[in-house]
């Protein structure tokens, strides 16, 4: 297993990952390992099986949430690119990237990037709202059986209510910026690597 | 007629120099291996290899080093160690700390849903992807330090010329000197075993045919370790398994038997094969009481415990020895154990078995390969070095039931082999993990949600 990682994996492609993600070069050789220890069929992508196979990821009640945000839209299976640019959204934000040259694309990582993708996690059909009964779904993944119908719609409507601003009953990505301004996403959303 | 001439004294030659290095060959092998293993002596020649081995590992380490540095590379590191820090933390403190900064309303009213909670879960779901606990245990553990075998080398392009030749040399010596060794002795070993208890089997039941059982069992077994070069350390041998005891002991291959047994002699437990394997327990239960099972009757539950329990018993009878992960754990940490041979009520001796993977990775991958090409693996490697603490006897208290008495066995071979302990199933190898523990998590979130309901409605 071990001895594909850096024979695979060549300098041209770690240079352009590191300027798409922010990664450091080590930070990419490791993931790229782990990457192919996932990848159980040897075939350089990984479908949701794979992902799947992680028992913390599945005992994780939006696990198949976050497994869906590896993959664009329509597609079964991801490659080590992809896999890096959705891990991106989770690198913790440098202070000397805020003074970065501001005509350059924003980075995967910034404030707004990381709030998009847990907009996303809610928003299940992709049409940048957040739905009543989108929300209820996800709500109805988080808390099992053990909430009831009717708790768990005043609860989402409650929710709605305080959030919407233009009265569309639903949550813009906009709207749900707003909810969220005083949380403290870059510590939360963001991962430490030891490296 | 030249021809036939010519060829004539050469293969008399030829025979001449066969026949000698062949009595030489067997001599060798009989004063240095097979004659101390009858008495269970040693003359130290395999630490002096062990000792050997090492340095040149290193040797081999810095060169691969320092050629990675003149080539300004970076060298790829072994993905075993940690990737990233995990925060202890629960998903009660977490949510409730990300709503108090974060929260638009006052902090009086409670709140009962946020839209940052989902924060918690999406985080930990995908640090459990960049790094889990479980996956990384069914795949033979990555080393530091480079030692000569391919199969554990991931720096293929710094390899300088010099270390290919000693590669090279190294792939020679363990192909065609080392393997045709070990795999001499371990028929020898074996052929002994089923040929000695067979005999054992026809003597009247007593003391005599029990100690010549032992002494033959020790034999062959301290036969077979030496055909796979394993150098042992036994640690606190005081607390060694007595009879009417069970001892268990972490599971990393099926050598774990070998090394056991060549040290004292237990009465093995489980099923019965066919083929080769079939032919050795056959013969090993004429000597002496082991426990094997029909392939039917293992999932018989209480037929299995009747079994054990009657087992130990019989204070005439060998301790039993028992794996209770069920399934071969790449040597880095200890899974759950399987409470059965917990509910028997007998005294547990706890053994820790610890292999150092620089000479040889044990870890049998069972989806990888079978198990004659794992041997094969095994025996072209350089030794099987390891270390093995007998712990204290434990057992069951009146306040714990069979599974807390399984994990606090488990804690303490964990605690002892430097081992991480797991509370995860070693069945997660093949199957998928169970939804309780989603239902768990479920519930423990669901309560934060309706538990502020009920404040609201008291107050």
């Amino acid at each position: 297993m071990g001895s594909r990682a850096s024979t695979l994996l060549r300098e041209e492609e770690i240079e352009e990952i590191k300027k798409e993600t922010g990664f450091s070069h080590s930070q990419i050789t490791r993931l790229y390992s782990r990457f192919t220890s996932l990848d159980k069929g040897e075939n350089g992508t990984l479908s949701r099986e794979d992902f799947q196979r992680i028992p913390e990821l599945a005992i994780n009640p939006l696990g198949d949430r976050i497994i869906n945000a590896f993959f664009p839209e329509g597609e079964d299976q991801v490659n080590f690119r992809g896999f890096m640019r959705t891990l991106a959204h989770f690198r913790p934000i440098e202070d000397n990237e805020k003074n970065k040259d501001p005509t350059a694309s924003e980075p995967l990582n910034s404030r707004s990037n990381k709030l998009l993708f847990a907009f996303r996690l809610y928003d299940l059909d992709r049409d940048d709202k957040i739905s009543r009964d989108e929300l209820l779904q996800v709500l109805r993944m988080m808390v099992g059986v053990n909430i009831s119908d009717e708790q768990l719609g005043s609860i989402a409507d409650r929710t709605i209510q305080e959030a919407d601003q233009n009265g569309d009953n639903s949550i813009s990505f906009n709207e749900f910026i707003k909810v969220l301004e005083k949380v403290d996403v870059e510590q939360k959303m963001s991962i430490r690597f030891l490296h | 007629l030249l021809l036939l001439l010519d060829f004539n004294p050469f293969d008399n030659l030829l025979c001449i120099l066969l026949g000698i290095s062949f009595t030489v060959w067997f001599t060798l092998l009989l004063v240095f291996i097979i004659v101390p293993a009858i008495f269970g002596v040693s003359f130290g020649i395999r630490r002096l290899y062990m000792k050997t081995l090492l340095k040149i590992f290193e040797w081999a380490t810095h060169r691969i080093e320092r050629g990675a540095k003149d080539n300004n590379h970076l060298l790829y590191k072994p993905y075993s160690n940690a990737i990233i820090a995990k925060e202890p933390t629960s998903l009660e403190e977490e949510i409730n700390e990300i709503r108090r900064r974060g929260s638009n309303r006052d902090l009086d009213s409670a709140s009962e849903f946020e839209m940052s909670d989902i924060f918690y879960f999406c985080r930990r779901g995908v640090e459990s992807i960049m790094d889990d606990e479980v996956t990384k245990r069914f795949s033979a553990e990555e080393l530091e330090s480079w030692n000569l075998l391919t199969r554990s080398n991931y720096n293929f392009q710094h390899i300088s010329l010099r270390l290919t030749v000693l590669w090279g040399l190294g792939v020679v010596i363990r192909y065609g000197f080392l393997l045709p060794l070990r795999v001499t002795l371990a028929f020898t070993g074996v052929g002994l075993l089923v040929v000695l208890t067979s005999i054992i089997g026809f003597l009247p039941n007593g003391r005599m045919k029990n100690f010549f059982s032992e002494q033959v069992h020790l034999m062959c077994y301290r036969i077979c370790v030496r055909a796979l070069t394993a150098i042992i350390t036994y640690h606190d041998s005081e607390n060694k398994p007595k009879n009417g005891g069970i001892c268990v002991a972490n599971h990393t291959s099926p050598i774990d038997v070998i090394i056991l047994a060549s040290d004292g002699c237990y009465a093995m437990v489980g099923q019965i094969h066919g083929g080769l394997m079939g032919v050795i327990q056959k013969s090993m239960v004429k000597a002496c009481p082991h426990i094997w099972f029909e392939r039917s009757e293992v999932k018989d539950r209480h037929l299995v415990a009747k079994r054990l329990s009657d087992h130990v018993e019989d204070t005439t009878k060998l301790p039993i020895l028992i794996f209770p992960e069920g399934t071969c754990i790449n040597n880095t940490s200890v899974m759950m154990f399987k409470k059965g041979s917990f509910e028997i009520g007998s005294t547990v001796y706890p053994v820790a078995i610890k292999y150092d993977p620089r000479f040889g990775d044990a870890f049998w991958n069972s989806s990888q390969f079978g198990m004659v090409n794992y041997l094969l693996r095994m025996m072209s490697s350089w030794a099987i070095v390891c270390s093995v603490w007998y712990l204290p006897p434990m057992t069951r208290e009146v306040s714990e039931d069979a599974v807390q008495f399984a994990s606090r066995v488990k804690a303490a071979i964990a605690r002892q082999g430097g081992l991480v302990d797991l509370l995860w199933d070693g069945g997660l190898k093949r199957g998928k993990v169970k939804d309780t523990f989603k239902e768990e998590q479920q519930k423990l979130y669901s309560k934060m949600l309706v538990g502020t309901q009920e404040d609201r409605s008291r107050s």
